[in-house]
């Protein structure tokens, strides 16, 4: 079953760029070399829908709207939630992540297993660097998925996909900051 | 006898435009006595940071102004230049750079028409609780986007921004076979335009019309694109090169968008409504049989049927892309090149909502010493504001709600670019 990891978001607005940074991880780590596509995506939503067509497995990372938690990761898995407009804000034109899942949702066109991690951000002014609390949860995240790929890329399907969780938080102390 | 009731209606993020801004509407009883278009996203200063960048660099900076319309600034910029260098293009590129531009107008039209505007006729607060109901509906707007985005990605290098584009021509052009493998699509998605204006045609238009002054490009022999004189239904006929003579923008205070009007005629309407009224005899018939099969008459003064003109662009657009196709033999070179010498040009091109006027004044060594960028958004602003002060003293007797959702459609009818106009919505209802 293909797998596609999809990270999200811009390099030059802080932490929008953690999916991106996520992404970056995992081909560090190598996981590319395991039959796994990994991309990244500005988030637009119907390139994004084209995307994942095919796909029977899709991951996807983004960075969710500041609540006074950055770095707290969340993972949905979108046939059991719906995305909120209010984490997942979106570009100016007012389209993203959140307008992808929803719209293939209404019609019947999400893929049979998509994931999806989110990172909150602290910071999104152009030109910042990502937040430590940001930097840590991706290399948490990467390693998370890493992991999970190599152990259970045979195995992954709808009886070992985790539930929705809220709250997952990686204590930046852990990670050096 | 008592005083006659204030209420204010505020939109404090207009939903399914581009871009960010606000709407407030103060009405004194049932009387409209105060509409502002608040278009609070920060100002970009593109005009600014062009200069003493060297021409040749001007087609990629501006395709970042705009995601949806990146191509109309690309054509403006690069015709400008060619005009201040003198650079005659070869019969071929024209040709391309009307596919090029066929293929921004059909994914921004796709777009609106079925994303944006159509929730609003249909009752639904958005395209996904749309798609619930409606998914075959939907997946054919995504298909048609898909079309144009096609189109781009192969002229332009991406789907996004692209790459492509150069004064003189392009940096690259593709072969015949390129071309070629996008005709079954095309053709598909000239039928899938024909049934979306069919479609459009069936919504119920509020009864509202307007005196308008429309302006556009006027081309000869084709419906605008790339060039041709700019021309209104009340005598405007000019080069791009008079433009300001003719054109003043305004700076006021409830918006970071500069207010353009023609002098001495104020506000004026520029996108597909303007276009279709003004070179209705230049589309092809297949699209003039489908306006009048779809109640269109010359000129529309409806702006909410401004869905139903731009359905009718997308089949000119689809007709369009399929002709230059099947006639297309590649140029000897992808570009023409002329030394750079210090002069200044201007250009005019058809942006999806309107009218896109550019000047660049270049120095000896071709470094660009100031730069004039006016978006159709900021040209359709006034105009917007008027037709909200007409349109809402119609509805004024309706509760708040209901007026708010009819002003946000009433807005969407020109398909704002915000981002592009900093050049947009919230609405606000203010009753005394």
């Amino acid at each position: 079953m293909a797998l596609l990891i999809i990270g999200c978001g811009n390099f030059d607005r802080g932490d929008d760029a953690a999916g991106l940074l996520v992404a970056r991880r995992l081909h560090a780590l190598g996981v590319d070399t395991l039959g796994v596509e990994i991309i990244e995506h500005t988030g637009e939503t119907f390139s994004l829908m084209n995307c994942w067509t095919g796909f029977e497995r899709v991951i996807l990372i983004d960075a969710t709207a500041p609540t006074g938690t950055p770095g707290q990761v969340q993972v949905w898995n979108a046939h059991a939630d719906r995305l909120h407009e209010d984490t997942f804000p979106c570009s100016t034109h007012a389209f993203g992540v959140r307008e992808a899942v929803e719209l293939a949702r209404a019609m019947n066109h999400l893929p049979p297993i998509l994931l999806i991690y989110g990172i909150e951000g602290k910071r999104f002014f152009l030109g910042a660097p990502p937040s430590p609390e940001v930097e840590c949860a991706v290399v948490s995240v990467a390693d998370q998925l890493a992991m999970l790929v190599s152990h259970d890329l045979k195995d992954l399907g709808e009886s070992t996909l985790p539930h929705t969780r809220h709250g997952i938080r990686f204590d930046p102390s852990d990670y050096g900051h | 006898m008592s005083k006659p009731q204030s209420r204010t209606i505020k939109v404090d993020v207009l939903a399914r435009v581009e871009g960010e801004g606000a709407l407030f509407v103060k009405l004194k009883g049932n009387q409209v006595q105060d509409v502002k278009l608040k278009i609070y996203e920060p100002p970009r200063f593109f005009e600014a940071f062009l200069r003493g960048r060297h021409f040749s660099e001007l087609p990629d900076l501006v395709a970042r102004i705009c995601g949806i319309c990146p191509i109309a600034y690309q054509m403006s910029a690069v015709h400008a230049v060619e005009r201040a260098l003198d650079i005659g293009i070869d019969p071929a590129v024209r040709q391309l750079r009307r596919l090029f531009y066929c293929g921004e107008w059909i994914e921004s039209h796709a777009l609106h028409v079925y994303m944006l505007h159509a929730p609003d006729f249909l009752g639904y607060p958005d395209a996904i609780a749309m798609a619930r109901e409606h998914p075959a509906i939907v997946q054919q707007g995504l298909r048609l986007k898909k079309a144009g985005n096609a189109i781009v990605a192969l002229m332009g290098g991406r789907e996004i921004h692209p790459v492509s584009a150069a004064v003189g021509g392009f940096y690259k052009v593709p072969p015949k076979s390129a071309l070629k493998e996008m005709v079954d699509e095309l053709n598909w998605a000239l039928d899938a335009s024909l049934a979306t204006a069919r479609w459009a045609s069936g919504f119920d238009f509020p009864d509202f019309e307007q005196d308008y002054e429309f302006v556009s490009l006027s081309h000869p022999e084709q419906y605008p694109l790339n060039e041709g004189r700019i021309v209104s239904n009340r005598g405007l006929d000019i080069d791009a090169s008079e433009y300001e003579e003719s054109f003043t923008e305004q700076h006021v205070q409830h918006s970071n968008a500069l207010h353009s009007v023609l002098r001495g005629h104020n506000s004026y309407m520029v996108g597909p409504m303007a276009r279709f009224n003004l070179n209705f005899d230049r589309l092809p018939e297949v699209a003039q049989q489908a306006a009048r099969n779809c109640g269109l008459h010359v000129p529309c003064r409806n702006p909410f049927r401004s869905i139903v003109v731009r359905a009718i662009e997308l089949v000119f657009a689809c007709h369009e892309a399929l002709r230059v196709i099947r006639e297309y033999e590649p140029p000897p070179a992808p570009r023409a090149q002329a030394p750079a010498r210090a002069s200044t040009g201007q250009a005019a091109t058809e942006a999806p909502r309107g009218l896109l006027y550019h000047r660049y004044a270049l120095d000896q060594d071709g470094l660009i010493a100031s730069a004039k960028i006016v978006p159709p958004t900021s040209q359709n602003q006034k105009r917007i504001e008027d037709d909200l002060r007409q349109f809402v003293g119609q509805i004024s007797t309706r509760p708040a709600e209901e007026i708010t959702w009819k002003c946000e459609q009433a807005v969407r009818n020109y398909d704002p670019c915000i981002s592009c106009a900093t050049h947009f919505l919230r609405l606000q209802l203010e009753r005394d």
